[in-house]
């Protein structure tokens, strides 16, 4: 099969990858970058955990031809933190005991992230709808949306 | 019991693992590769119950790529399982196949689509035999017979019976009968199991695998493949969620483990998430009828119970699983005489196995239905009737289960206060509704799953020659729930030190011997161990420290991270103090305050003796009565909970919605609050699911219908109201620092409690579960026509 060359932005640096025409984001994530934090829970679309952000939008990345992203910026949960510096909903998420397993995180974040990008000042059910397609056996949602919204209400403490 | 004062337990402490989850570093097993590693695949049936004719597996093993094919004729016929009696399955499939899915080869290739192409090639004569797919069909005269040992179909038969029911019937003003079945559930774990074995030239095996219980796999490894278990080494990377389906090792690692033998390499498989769905192992489908007999002022005299389960192609835990059925009724109300007969029966599915709540969900979910029928018969309110039955610490079940702590009735007490029930209960409008209920559950089984006097942990705790770190090395199992943060809170808060200082490396068995995360075991069991081994190693280092300052060691402790001397008596360490900055020279964070630091106390305690290890180790004392079964449900501890929902049932579309939750749940001692309500909370998610839209399907020819989390459904965000938390802490004596279980019993009370409310808001009662829309509407509209007619 003839690989197709892609370059785009990738956790803010620029990424030239070979990628078979049929592999998927998650695929390409994983195997070719190792970037593992992109979880495979289902490979089609239903659990979220394998969220990314393209163009700063949340996608399932098994959905998602890796030949797509060509040109387009993307980001991973291995791009959040800036340095050690983690970023506000990482440490929200660990401070409130919002991760069990922690199998769903990465993308919870990632949704979260892109929701707060968008509307920093959501109300429960903004937050609720937003991290609804990624599933999470664990916590029963309650610390994962106490997270969110202790970022959400520093945001506004902040403005 | 009066509380103490603690340093490190009690409190919201983050997780020992969140910062690694939170920024995708966290490796599970799929996120492993080793080098030269190749992919396995497994070859499953396509149909329900056949005769296999012939395997060809030439093909396959021509095509380019392709490593490794094995079948049953390459790994032998070795029978396992979970419970040593019920040895009932072999690795692969070599007379017939049982169920769709059913393993029958498997292969290594290069990747995983060479894999995957491998299996289509691998050409499999069946000669099609009809299957039972469901409890009566199984059960019916002549019907085809999945085991040759188990004629009938009869995976387990269980007859008990404490006191004397039909006497007991005799006193009763009022009798009681009804029926609640509820559907197979899934573990609905986000991460499918995965694994990595690897095998060296020296003959050892090991295997890095997505599991609960190391040590449970490691056993089943060695007995299988016949290695030595000195040989076999399991060790558990991240785990994401288990809840019960992944106890027992899985055709996937076995697979692993003689594919790495037979080609001298790494090969990693990992379950489709279809996979896991035909693996199953997870929640039974139970029939219960249950006839309680009462009297007019609200005693609960008797029970008579019985249960079928449709347990599926393989026994897995299923034999636990049906005693579990039964003993679990015995608390936490008083009930005298309880009768259980109970059958788990073998069909052409997926085996199933354990899952949250182990065997006692639907039967809880059926009997406290039952105290509310009572007690609106009676006219008393269904807290009240609750009360007047409730035990307390100290009783003892017909079934010989030792309440040493219960705190059951501060539970009901802190959900009805929550919930404001007086001033809802009997008050909502047509279509709201409250209900509660209330459950219990082990902290931990009182015996191993094989029959053995091992110790149920064991745990090694070692200081780092300059003292600066406490590693704690165990075989537990950190599947979510907490376990690491558990023991490292337990080893910092024994050996008085700050948490920081501690580092857990958990689930190899290398490290010592744990029975897993089954059973709601860990925090008794292995906190037990870990606090022994803290213990040991603190009483290393403060002999030295007596010995060296010339100090009574009565009068020395380790708090903070500091050695605390009783009395007035000062330390006079200024010459250690000296010695310790010159063999340090140039380091940061010297000490200087005023009191000899931990770190300084082990490294005189190295100096002086070498490396510090100390060992800690817990085994249950022997417990419960002495009939056939009485292991079940024994436990040196048991958890309880209450709990109030409230629902709202829209009538045109038989839609429930569930508004409120308040839970109350006795946990001993919180060891981390915050881990606490993570645990309630997620109890009451699964339960919720598993009443309003959990269940797993099967066509007429045994093939699963809801093969993906999009026709499976768990509960998301949009679901889930905010639940009230309230964590009782009645002390329990056997348990470490007074703690117990919070993982299994906290699910106990929720499908009840929905039902009850369900039928507060409709006045129907509906005794099939899941409660969709669909069964709702029937429900409401039967009712309606009933009143009309």
């Amino acid at each position: 099969m003839k690989k197709c060359h892609i370059t785009f932005q990738l956790n803010g640096r620029t990424c030239e990858v070979l990628v078979d025409p049929n592999q998927t984001l998650l695929s390409m994530l994983r195997e070719d970058l190792s970037l593992t934090g992109t979880k495979y829970g289902c490979g089609e679309g239903d659990c979220g955990a394998c969220t990314v952000l393209l163009d700063d939008e949340p996608v399932n990345s098994c959905l998602i031809l890796a030949a797509q992203v060509d040109g387009h910026k993307l980001t991973t949960i291995e791009g959040l933190a800036d340095g050690d510096k983690l970023h506000p909903l990482q440490t929200s998420f660990i401070d409130k005991g919002a991760i069990q397993c922690g199998f769903c995180t990465p993308g919870m974040i990632l949704s979260a992230k892109a929701l707060l990008d968008e509307e920093p000042n959501p109300c429960e059910l903004d937050i609720r709808t937003a991290i609804s397609g990624n599933l999470c056996r664990c916590t029963g949602y309650q610390k994962i949306v106490e997270a969110v919204k202790a970022v959400a209400d520093d945001c506004q403490g902040e403005n | 019991m009066p509380k103490k004062k603690f340093d490190v337990l009690n409190s919201r402490a983050p997780r020992v693992d969140a910062a690694i989850k939170a920024t995708g570093k966290a490796q599970y097993a799929d996120d492993l590769s080793r080098t030269g590693q190749l992919y396995g695949a497994i070859l499953q049936s396509p149909l329900a119950h056949a005769r296999i004719l012939s395997i060809d597996t030439g093909k396959a093993e021509r095509l380019p790529g392709v490593k490794a094919v094995i079948t049953a004729k390459d790994v032998g016929l070795t029978k396992y399982g979970v419970s040593p009696a019920r040895y009932d399955e072999t690795l692969f499939a070599h007379d017939k196949v049982r169920y769709v899915g059913d393993e029958i080869a498997a292969v290594a290739a290069v990747d995983p689509a060479t894999a995957q192409a491998a299996l289509d090639l691998i050409k499999v004569e069946y000669e099609e035999l009809p299957a039972v797919l469901t409890i009566d069909e199984a059960l019916a005269d002549k019907a085809p017979q999945l085991h040759d040992d188990y004629p009938g179909n009869i995976s387990a038969e269980v007859h008990q019976e404490f006191g004397d029911v039909a006497a007991a019937f005799k006193e009763c003003d009022f009798i009681h009968t009804h029926k609640l079945v509820n559907k197979r559930q899934d573990g609905g774990f986000i991460e499918p199991h995965s694994c990595v074995a690897e095998y060296d030239h020296d003959g050892r095996l090991t295997l890095y695998t997505s599991t609960q219980v190391s040590h449970y796999v490691q056993r089943t490894v060695a007995m299988v493949t016949g290695i030595p278990i000195g040989r076999v080494r399991v060790v558990r990377p991240c785990v994401g969620g288990g809840f019960g389906p992944k106890c027992e090792a899985t055709p996937l690692e076995l697979s692993a483990c003689f594919l790495a033998i037979k080609t001298g390499s790494p090969v990693k498989i990992t379950y489709s998430r279809e996979q896991v769905f035909l693996h199953s192992r997870a929640r039974h489908q139970f029939y219960h009828e249950m006839t309680t007999g009462f009297k007019k002022d609200g005693t609960i005299m008797a029970l008579a119970h019985s249960c079928r389960l449709d347990g599926g192609a393989y026994s897995s835990f299923g034999i636990a699983t049906v005693y579990y059925a039964g003993s679990l009724l015995g608390a936490p109300y008083r009930l005298p005489n309880m009768k259980y007969d109970g059958m788990r029966v073998y069909t052409n599915k997926p085996a199933c196995g354990a899952q949250r709540g182990h065997g006692g969900v639907a039967a809880r979910a059926c009997f406290e239905q039952q105290l509310d029928i009572i007690a609106e018969e009676l006219k008393i309110d269904p807290i009240e009737l609750r009360m007047m039955n409730m035990m307390e610490t100290g009783d003892t079940t017909c079934n010989a289960l030792d309440m040493s702590s219960l705190g059951m009735k501060e539970c009901v007490n802190a959900v009805k206060k929550g919930s404001k029930w007086q001033k809802k209960k009997g008050k909502l409008p047509d279509g709201k509704g409250i209900g509660m209920a209330c459950g219990f559950f082990v902290s931990g089984a009182g015996y191993p799953i094989y029959r053995s006097d091992t110790f149920h942990s064991t745990a090694e705790i070692k200081v780092a020659e300059d003292g600066g770190t406490v590693i704690l090395r165990s075989g537990i199992a950190e599947i979510g729930q907490g376990a690491n943060t558990m023991v490292a809170m337990i080893a910092a808060e024994t050996l008085g030190i700050p948490l920081a200082d501690v580092r857990v490396d958990s689930g190899d068995t290398d490290y010592s011997v744990d029975l897993g995360a089954y059973s709601s075991r860990q925090t008794l069991m292995s906190g037990h161990a870990t606090k022994d081994a803290a213990e040991n190693v603190k009483a290393q280092i403060l002999a030295v420290v007596a010995d060296k300052l010339k100090m009574d060691v009565k009068n020395l402790d380790i708090r903070n991270g500091f050695v605390k001397v009783k009395g007035r008596k000062k330390l006079d360490f200024a010459k250690f103090r000296d010695y310790y900055r010159k063999e340090h020279r140039g380091w940061p964070n010297m000490p200087d305050g005023a009191e000899l630091s931990f770190t300084e106390a082990a490294r005189m305690a190295f100096l002086k003796k070498g490396t510090i290890v100390g060992t800690g180790k817990y085994k249950p004392p022997i417990l419960g009565g002495k009939f056939k079964g009485a292991a079940v449900g024994t436990s040196p501890a048991y958890g309880g909970s209450a709990q109030v929902v409230e629902v709202t049932v829209d009538r045109q579309t038989g839609r429930i919605t569930v508004d409120d939750m308040t839970d109350a749940h006795d946990c001993g001692l919180a060891i981390n609050k915050t881990m606490v309500e993570g645990q309630m909370q997620g109890s009451l998610s699964m339960g919720l699911g598993e009443a309003l839209f959990e269940e797993v399907k099967f066509d007429e020819k045994g093939h699963l219908m809801t093969p993906s989390l999009g026709e499976y459904r768990i509960a998301t965000a949009l679901d889930m109201p905010n639940i009230d938390t309230l964590i009782i802490e009645s002390g329990e004596p056997n348990g470490p620092f007074g703690a117990k279980e919070v993982g299994e019993g906290a699910i106990m009370p929720t499908i009840p409690a929905i039902l009850n409310a369900v039928y507060d808001a409709t006045g129907v009662r509906i005794t099939e579960l899941p409660l969709t829309p669909e069964r709702v509407l029937l429900a409401l509209k039967e009712a309606e026509a009933e009143k009309n007619a």
